[in-house]
């Protein structure tokens, strides 16, 4: 049966993007292993609103993994120490008693403070809109099986597709770069025959955005491999080079 | 009897829809980018409405209160999406589908609607084949299905367990799309407080930035809802924490009718409550229900004995073992429809034979299908299902059965729309889960998704230019206009109030409280002593949360604790909506069970004869006063209504 | 030009640049070799080499390399730095897959580049350039293997060179499939073997290296004279 533990929590404070921050100590008794990460800072805050103080404020949303929402960097990882796991998947139990757990909001000149580990992520969004899509007019699709597709791409398609856009790996990368996040949307896409038409054009436009909005250029360190909650592969900025150096070369 | 217009087209079941398209009316090209439309919403429903919607050339303004569309709660819908294809050559037809859906739906769903949904199923195929959405295949390239509960045939795309994450960002992708043309404008970590009518027709609404706090104001020719389900109202449930009912009941308290709010589904197949900090639930697969077999201890002692963490589930032998769905519904076993199978685990923990240490648990067992098929074969299908199970609870399902109990995951109720999906208010659409139209009184697996995105690729794109037609003379409305003006400083009166109350206790162990009333009298089991009793606790809560409510911080900017109240004020007034509808429903009927309404065995007892109707509830002025209730009468003309029975 | 101003342009050049140093390594390696063999037969070409023509405009081309390597890695290091933004992470820790050269090769590109001032002054200036300059010097310019040997006879150069070789090897430990990754023949399968392959040649040019240090300090070359 699960423990209970004791430990010392430093979280990270700033009222604003332009403020300066500063981190905020507080000694937590007594949590039960079972607690949820998430769950552990909503005890953090019933008892910061019980002594009339404002609560922490971090993103969460779905509380199972898969939103994306979530993003807080614990310990030196992004998303704490488990691996293939979102930081609301990670349980209490994976902390030692007398720890001192460190709560930090992703760092990157892409991604400003909001107020304390609220960070706004919207520079994704514009590269997904950048070229992230294949172009269908609604209801004018063919038929979903008049073009075969091999169950292998299907299948790696859909592992590039897997990415939650939680931004862990531009957190982990020491060079801000979006690259893992890019190749995986141009991937899965690049694999599927329904994404061939535009896939120069996609390459192109992702990359030149992603530039555009101060994110850093990538030198496989394979961090944000090692960080990401879905496991994407760097194989996939493998592919976003070729693509892009193909659809340059074809200029 | 009925003084409620569906506006169902004329023609024979299969015509209507073709019919409706046929002779509605369109807009032209050059006066569509003239008029703007509110979606408020960017899961299912809404992405694919906005996305379609800027597409055709109307100018589209989009809400959604996460920091990126691509967060909307239906990313998190595991199964699949059904869809008559009859690629498995396995007899599938739309009537097929039609009809599974309103027998699951336990005869309480309208059929024009339900028809139409079956016929659009298969272009929501097609159309996220070619956004990209990589679904299952099979080795030949051909698209693969499976089969899910309470249907005789294989017709459920899926891609991996992550269908919802996979049709969602397929949306997404489509929306960007749009912003990115410039037809769609999009505005994140936006909250709608209230809508916006003026003249009777609905031309705006008051939205709350959540980084500065300030409301702003936005007008538009018609207005989109499509912010999902009131799971939440029960504090504990499936939905993402941020899923809120508060633009939905603003628009019930500004006349729109609220539909059927009783029918909640309850999944019985989550990881089960393990504390009071608990924040919220886990859905495990129902997949796993194809080989798990589900049982409590024969023996009360034995059950104690698991309750006080003296003896584990394996210690217990074969023949001490109660599996309780088989024993009861020999036909269907493991697999009867969620309803069925939620209902039999609250009778037996309630019985005392409840396997954990709150007595709210029963045995998900495996040990049959490793014996029978092997571990490792087991471990390819629900591999990642118990990886997840131990990380959350610490125990392998391998050497011990896991434990499941239900949980509030889905409401089949919503806001009132007729066959255009228009609510009451003029002007004012609901789509997707926010909407109560298509799954009656329960909701088959792997429906929802196909229901929020035929309503946003399919069905909205047809009747908004059909209500729009008309209205190609009337300019953009200004924002000053004194609806706008009064409606705002409602709101903010509103806001004021809530954060002035300066109380001594938190939103979240308030809303713990409404919690204990909603699961304890208006859960899965109900009857008319329990429910007015919850009724009058209810307006007690709502005092207690006037008086007592503490929010920390400043009122300006960004405050967490302040939008949670606000939500919560609205949760309480939707919990004794679905109160008021589950008293005066006295039948039991899909995920509606009354005690007084039942057959000798237990089972559920529907009555055709008297709640053959969608009951709509009219705000009665205030919430402090009980709501008018409205009958649809529901008129099955090519259907043949008959008891749902899972034993045989 | 998307060389200059794109992410992966800006890479490419780097990759480029860097595969083609490492052919020079390798074509440095094997006229070294030489002189474990034979003193005679590594002066001649150390003559055939010299100052002429072909060997200044290799001299040049090598040189514009390893400067387009050297200013692109300062253009990208201050680029991702000022991606990073103003605030560093009060707590870091690496995971075992990052490994310890990719996340510090500038460091080990400075330390490259300090190593390679002394070969120049060490070798470069008293063979091509005296020879270019017209500058006596007490070994001639050809006679390349004695001035190795005076060199490594003081053993503050031993320590430095292998020092250096050691950065080296660091540094191309993660360049070299870091390059393919960049140009895109990489994937899931081909990233291992590019990674084995890579660790593979370098450690065996720069084992040789080292064993070319070491043999002069133990006057064990020249063996087939």
């Amino acid at each position: 049966m699960d423990t209970n533990i004791s430990f010392t929590l430093k979280v990270w404070r700033q009222n604003g993007p332009k403020e300066k921050g500063h981190f905020d100590t507080f000694e937590m008794k007594d949590i039960p292993g079972d607690t949820s990460f998430l769950e552990m800072l909503d005890i953090l805050n019933e008892q910061l609103i019980e002594d009339n103080k404002e609560p922490f404020v971090f993103d969460h949303d779905c509380r199972e993994g898969i939103c994306g929402m979530c993003s807080l960097y614990v310990n030196g990882h992004p998303h704490g120490p488990a691996q293939g796991a979102t930081t609301c998947q990670l349980y209490m139990r994976r902390f030692k008693d007398g720890d001192v757990i460190t709560v930090e909001p992703w760092r990157s000149a892409a991604f400003p403070v909001i107020k304390d580990c609220m960070v706004d992520r919207s520079a994704f969004d514009k590269i997904i809109a950048a070229g992230g899509y294949t172009s269908v007019r609604t209801g004018q699709a063919q038929d979903a099986n008049a073009i075969l597709i091999p169950k292998e791409n299907a299948d790696e398609a859909m592992d590039c597709a897997t990415c939650i856009g939680c931004g862990a790996c531009v957190a982990a990368c020491k060079n801000g770069s979006a690259m893992l996040f890019v190749s995986s949307k141009v991937s899965q896409l690049a694999l599927l025959p329904q994404g061939r038409p535009e896939a120069a054009r996609r390459a192109k436009a992702m990359v030149a955005k992603m530039e555009e909005l101060g994110f850093g250029n990538c030198t496989n360190t394979r961090a944000c491999e090692a960080e990401c909650p879905k496991n994407e592969s760097i194989a996939n900025i493998a592919r976003l080079n070729r693509e892009f150096i193909k659809a340059k070369l074809a200029d | 009897m009925s003084q409620i217009d569906s506006k169902i087209p004329e023609g024979p079941l299969a015509e209507k829809w073709t019919n409706y398209k046929a002779h509605q009316k369109l807009v032209n090209p050059a006066n569509k980018r003239k008029l703007d439309i509110i979606v408020v919403g960017t899961g299912l429903a809404g992405a694919s409405a906005a996305a379609s919607l800027g597409e055709m050339g109307f100018h589209v303004i989009n809400f959604c209160i996460q920091d990126s569309p691509r967060r909307a709660h239906s990313i998190a819908a595991q199964g699949g999406i059904n869809a008559a294809k009859n690629y498995q050559n396995d007899g599938d037809a739309v009537y097929r589908l039609f009809y599974d859906t309103i027998k699951g739906g336990d005869y309480r769903a309208r059929e024009a609607n339900v028809y139409r949904l079956a016929e659009v199923s298969a272009a929501i195929i097609d159309q996220c084949v070619a956004q990209g959405v990589p679904f299952a295949r099979e080795y030949g390239g051909m698209l693969a299905n499976r089969s899910f509960g309470g249907v005789q045939v294989s017709r459920t795309f899926y891609a991996k367990g992550q269908t919802g994450q996979q049709l969602l960002l397929g949306a997404y992708s489509s929306l960007m799309k749009e912003v990115n043309n410039g037809t769609v404008e999009l505005h994140t970590r936006t909250e709608i407080e209230d809508i916006v009518v003026i003249d009777g027709r609905c031309r705006g609404v008051i939205a709350k930035n959540l980084v500065t706090g300030k409301l702003e104001r936005y007008s538009a020719h018609a207005v989109c809802l499509a912010t999902g389900g009131y799971g939440n109202t029960y504090f504990l449930s499936t939905n993402a924490m941020g899923c809120n009912c508060t633009a939905a009941i603003q628009a019930y308290r500004k006349g729109a009718y609220f539909a059927n709010p009783c029918f909640v589904q309850i999944h019985p197949t989550c990881i089960p409550v393990h504390g009071d900090k608990q924040s919220k639930l886990t859905l495990m697969s129902e997949s796993l229900r194809n080989d798990g077999r589900i049982w409590v201890p024969k023996k009360l002692e034995d059950a104690q004995k698991l309750q006080r963490g003296e003896i584990k589930g394996r210690d217990i032998p074969e023949e001490d073992r109660d599996y309780y769905l088989e024993r009861r519904y020999p036909a269907f076993g493991n697999l009867v429809p969620r309803d069925v199978a939620s209902r039999a685990a609250k009778e037996r923990t309630d019985a005392g034979y409840g396997v954990n240490n709150t007595g709210l648990a029963v045995f998900l067992d495996f040990s049959e299908a490793f014996e029978r098929l092997g571990r490792q074969r087991v471990d390819e299908r629900y591999g990642n299902l118990f990886d997840m199970y131990q990380e959350i609870t610490d125990v392998d399902p391998h050497d011990n059965p896991m434990m499941i109990f239900p949980a509030i995951h889905y409401t089949m109720g919503g806001l009132w729309v007729d066959y255009e999906l228009e609510t009451s208010i003029t002007g004012l659409f609901a789509l997707g889960e926010c909407n109560f139209s298509d799954h009656g009184a329960n909701r088959l697996g792997a429906s929802a998704l196909m229901q929020g995105l035929s309503d946003g690729y399919f069905v909205i794109p047809y009747t908004m230019q059909n209500y729009l037609a008309d209205q190609i003379q009337v300019p953009r409305f200004s924002t000053d206009l004194p609806e706008f003006e009064e409606a705002e400083k409602a709101v903010q009166a509103e806001i004021d109030r809530i954060y002035n109350i300066k109380g001594d206790e938190s939103v979240d162990s308030i809303h713990k409280k409404l919690y204990h009333i909603m699961w304890d009298y208006v859960g899965m089991a109900r009857n008319a002593e329990g429910l007015k009793k919850a009724l009058s606790m209810l307006k007690d809560l709502r005092k207690e949360f006037d008086e007592h409510v503490r929010i920390p911080g400043a009122k300006e900017g960004l405050n967490v604790e302040l939008d949670k109240a606000i939500h919560l004020r609205d949760f309480i007034t939707m919990g004794e909506l679905i109160a008021y509808d589950a008293l005066e429903r006295n039948e039991s009927c899909g995920g509606h069970f009354r005690e007084e309404s039942q057959t000798e065995e237990g089972e559920a007892k529907r009555d055709d004869e008297n709640y053959m109707y969608v009951a709509c509830w009219k705000y009665a002025g205030s919430d402090e006063k009980a709501p008018e209730l409205l009958k649809e009468n529901l008129d099955y003309q090519y259907i043949k209504v008959q008891v749902r029975n899972y034993k045989k | 030009m998307w060389l200059i101003n794109s992410p992966i342009g800006r890479k490419v050049v780097m990759s480029l640049t860097g595969i083609c140093l490492i052919l020079f390594l390798t074509f440095h390696l094997c006229m070294n070799a030489v002189a474990l063999f034979s003193g005679d037969a590594y002066n001649t070409v150390c003559a055939f080499l010299g100052s002429n023509w072909y060997a200044v405009i290799g001299t040049i081309g090598l040189a514009a390399l390893a400067c387009i390597h050297i200013v692109y890695a300062f253009m990208l290091t201050a680029q991702n730095l000022r991606a990073r933004g103003s605030e560093r992470y009060a707590v870091t820790s690496r995971r075992p897959e990052v490994s310890w050269a990719s996340q510090n090769m500038l460091v080990l590109g400075i330390i490259i580049v300090l190593g390679l001032g002394l070969h120049l002054f060490n070798f470069w200036y008293n063979m091509m350039f005296a020879e270019l300059a017209g500058i006596a010097t007490p070994i001639p310019p050809t006679h390349g293997y004695e001035l190795i040997q005076q060199t490594f006879s003081n053993p503050v150069f031993v320590v430095l060179y292998i020092i250096w070789l050691v950065a080296i090897w660091f540094h191309l430990s993660h360049g070299f499939w870091s390059a393919m990754q960049t140009l895109g023949i990489s994937g899931k399968i081909w990233l291992k073997r590019w990674q084995c392959i890579g660790l593979i040649y370098v450690s065996i040019l720069m084992i040789a290296f080292v064993v070319i240090v070491l043999a002069f300090v133990f006057g064990l070359t020249n063996l087939c004279a």
